[in-house]
């Protein structure tokens, strides 16, 4: 079963080798692992997709929780969240297929972001099954690379807060952010 | 970084090991075990600057100073702290740290790096020390600026004692060791640790009325009591809590001292080489009190069978423990200490379980089979040996280190502690070559108890050379050297699962027929090495016995002397700690002969 864990870690070097040596030394299955920087510069986020039962689940966070670094941890198992993953993929246009592909883009939301002679690289952002099933219908024009961020994600009525004194179960603000679908262009 | 600025008058300076060192008496140490290097040399003109202040203690190998520091550690409760230098220094320590973290024991380790514009060139005796030792930290760090090194230490001594407490290293760069800074430093900065809340967690008085309860009910409760008992100074609430509910005692191997050996209710050590009663309590109970333990392979075998007909009440202040071998009925995330002082508090007479048929049935078990040895003429066996050094030196309330192997096995078994911290045992990573630098610590910070080192020969030289720091520092540690001229519990192993083929476990020359296992059995003329001669030509006293009528006399002169002795006692090595259950077996699979 896969869960995803979001951790809040302070923005030192050091902070990443240390998370990914805890868990490949207790054999801890991670599916993606995906790190960016926050608005705060003090600390970077970090997004688990952990493959497991509840049990194995319930240790990796507490190991987590347990280094120095590792500021907060939260599983989003239960919870109301938006999740994304983010996939360029350059795809052959050989043939005369380039607006046959532009229509699955626009299908799929996504957009162009490179066009050359004999290829269009195409930017995807989405669920997971979503981005897979670009890939599955898009498999026979020819992908010639492909890349893929981790998950990242984030809870829809709660805020991941730094500070443990304060309620970050409970506040209620960041709940505007209904849908955050990126509309970015080359 | 500051540089010194000289457009004013004479400016007072100091430089970052001067910080360090001076941090280091704020944090109230007086006494470190450090051995000097390329990389540390600033570090050690700073001590030597302090020397009013701080003792230093040069070890003869970094992995000594390592176990030192955990000795002192273990022994006060205090932090211990030890210095090493950049690269095979800093690597030397590497098997210290993770000592101490298995045993959750509150060390800080200081450790030259090579200069910060060369780092990550593989410079003359650079190693990268953070990464290797981070997963066998608790914390570490590495110190990039002159005016960070006051929080760095406030830091590391907060994170190596607090919460469960664990060994911190702290790499230190020389640049930063000799660079100046022109100001007062502030030794009590705030420091940043948004990520460690060690704070006691409040016990929810519903969880305390649970437990109460859990063993009103009980019929056949058993404490199953650990390190965390004797980390977190609970002797006393245990012992209250024990007393009053009758309820019958059983130590881990880092719990020992936690509760009195000699009291009637002491089911003495369980697990591998615990005793049968012990393992059959666990086995029969229907309600595991568990405190400050972590349910380790050497405790449970079989995880399935361990205590499967009983509740189980997890008590640990690391809340990872919880659940992560054995389920737990009734966990509770919280100090030790507190979960008793709240039981103590809450439990009346009504709540006393009436357990009179269990302590009838488990003092059967005791009387069937209890801990012994057999009569071996005038041949000196361990179990006798540690027998009656313990009756010698029982009213000297002595401190008492092991290395690891069957000595330490039948010291667990036959010395018996009163108190905590008077036991040393490399419990969790179970390091040959912990005992003699572990007892020097010991010494070190107890200059005036009666400090013994139990060893065996195999554990003995692997750090024999603190010998000579014996010597020169004037610690008057007794070593009691069981020499059976093998490596005892390998060869038990392949006794009992190998069909007794000797591999590489014979400690003698190699032409010996005993290399392979086709000696007599007898026990040599002439042993090797010769321990009496390495002692004394390290300036010891020291003793050879062979001979049980002589024993008691030679332990008689070896505690009568005021300096580091060595009684090199001459064992056979048929003898296997029992009772023993196989690894991975349950309490079925008991071996008692």
């Amino acid at each position: 079963m896969k869960h995803i864990l979001s951790a809040l870690v302070m923005n030192q070097p050091g902070v990443l080798s240390h998370i990914s040596g805890m868990l490949g030394s207790r054999a801890f299955n991670i599916e993606s692992l995906a790190v960016g920087a926050t608005d705060n510069p003090e600390f970077s986020r970090m997004t688990f997709v952990v493959n497991g039962d509840a049990r194995v689940l319930d240790q990796v966070r507490k190991q987590l929780e347990k280094i120095v670094t590792v500021v907060r941890v939260l599983d989003f198992q239960g919870k109301d969240f938006v999740e994304r993953d983010l996939m360029l993929i350059k795809i052959s246009t050989e043939g005369g297929k380039r607006s046959e592909i532009h229509g699955l883009v626009d299908i799929f939301r996504g957009s162009i972001v490179d066009v050359s002679p004999d290829h269009v690289m195409v930017e995807i952002a989405g669920k997971e099954n979503k981005i897979d099933a670009f890939v599955d219908i898009i498999r026979p024009f020819g992908i010639l690379e492909m890349v893929r961020t981790g998950r990242i994600a984030m809870l829809r009525d709660h805020v991941l807060m730094a500070d443990l004194s304060s309620p970050q179960e409970s506040i209620e603000e960041a709940h505007t952010k209904k849908t955050v679908r990126k509309k970015t262009t080359a | 970084m500051a540089t010194a600025s000289n457009k004013k008058t004479k400016q007072e300076t100091i430089n970052g090991a001067e910080i360090l060192t001076e941090a280091l008496v704020q944090q109230g140490v007086d006494l470190v075990f450090a051995y000097p290097g390329g990389a540390s040399m600033p570090l050690h003109q700073a001590l030597r600057k302090y020397r009013d202040q701080i003792r230093t203690i040069l070890p003869r190998h970094e992995q000594g100073g390592g176990f030192a520091a955990q000795g002192i550690a273990r022994a006060t409760g205090e932090v211990g702290v030890c210095f090493a230098t950049s690269g095979p220094g800093a690597t030397n320590l590497v098997t210290a740290l993770a000592d101490a973290k298995l045993d959750s024991i509150p060390i800080v380790a200081i450790t030259g790096q090579v200069p910060q514009h060369v780092i990550g060139t593989d410079a003359f005796q650079e190693t990268p020390m953070v990464e290797i030792s981070r997963s066998i930290t608790k914390h570490h760090y590495m110190i990039t600026d002159i005016n960070d090194v006051a929080r760095i230490v406030k830091e590391a001594f907060f994170v190596a004692k607090t919460g469960r407490p664990g060994p911190v290293l702290i790499d230190f760069p020389k640049d930063v060791q000799i660079a100046q800074l022109d100001k007062k430093p502030d030794y009590d900065p705030d420091m940043n640790l948004p990520g460690y809340h060690p704070e006691q967690r409040q016990v929810a008085r519903e969880q305390i009325a649970q437990i109460v309860a859990a063993v009103k009910r009980s019929k056949r409760p058993v404490l199953y009591v650990g390190g965390g008992c004797v980390l977190s100074d609970s002797s006393e609430e245990l012992l209250k809590f024990a007393e009053l509910t009758k309820i019958p005692v059983t130590t881990t191997a880092m719990g020992i001292g936690a509760f009195p050996g000699t009291h009637p209710q002491s089911l003495d050590m369980l697990g591998m080489h615990g005793t049968v009663y012990a393992n059959n309590a666990i086995n029969e109970a229907d309600l595991l009190i568990a405190l400050g333990v972590r349910f380790d392979d050497r405790v449970t075998g079989k995880l399935d069978e361990f205590a499967k007909h009983g509740k189980i009440i997890h008590v640990d202040i690391d809340h990872s423990e919880i659940h992560k071998n054995k389920e737990a009925h009734l966990p509770v995330v919280a100090d030790v200490k507190h979960v008793l002082e709240s039981i103590n508090e809450m439990i009346t007479p009504d709540d006393v379980p009436d357990i009179k048929d269990w302590l009838k049935q488990i003092s059967e078990w005791k009387k069937k089979h209890p801990l012994s040895y057999k009569d071996t003429g005038d041949e000196i066996i361990q179990q006798y040996a540690i027998d009656e050094l313990y009756r010698q030196t029982v009213k000297q309330d002595p401190y008492v280190a092991v290395g690891v192997g069957q000595h330490q096995m039948w010291s667990a078994q036959f010395f018996k502690f009163q108190k905590p911290r008077h036991w040393f045992s490399s419990s969790g990573l179970g390091t040959m070559g912990f005992g003699l630098p572990t007892a020097m610590g010991v010494q070190a910070a107890l200059p005036d108890a009666l400090v013994i080192d139990i060893e065996g020969d195999g554990s003995f030289q692997m750090n024999i050379q603190e010998l000579a720091t014996l010597f020169c520092e004037n610690l008057p540690v007794k070593v009691l050297l069981l020499n059976n001229q093998h490596l005892g519990m390998v060869v038990q192993w392949e006794d009992r699962f190998m069909s007794g083929k000797r591999a590489h476990t014979y400690l003698g020359p190699v032409d010996h027929p005993e290399a392979l296992g086709d000696g007599d059995g007898s026990m040599p003329a002439e042993s090797y090495p010769d321990f009496t001669k390495i002692a004394q030509g390290y300036g010891l006293e020291a003793a050879q016995v062979r001979k049980k009528s002589e024993y008691p006399k030679a332990i008689k002169k070896m505690l009568a002397s005021k300096k580091p002795y060595v009684l090199d006692v001459i064992c056979s090595y048929q003898e296997h700690v029992l009772p023993m259950i196989p690894s991975g077996g349950t309490y079925r699979d008991i071996i008692t002969e």
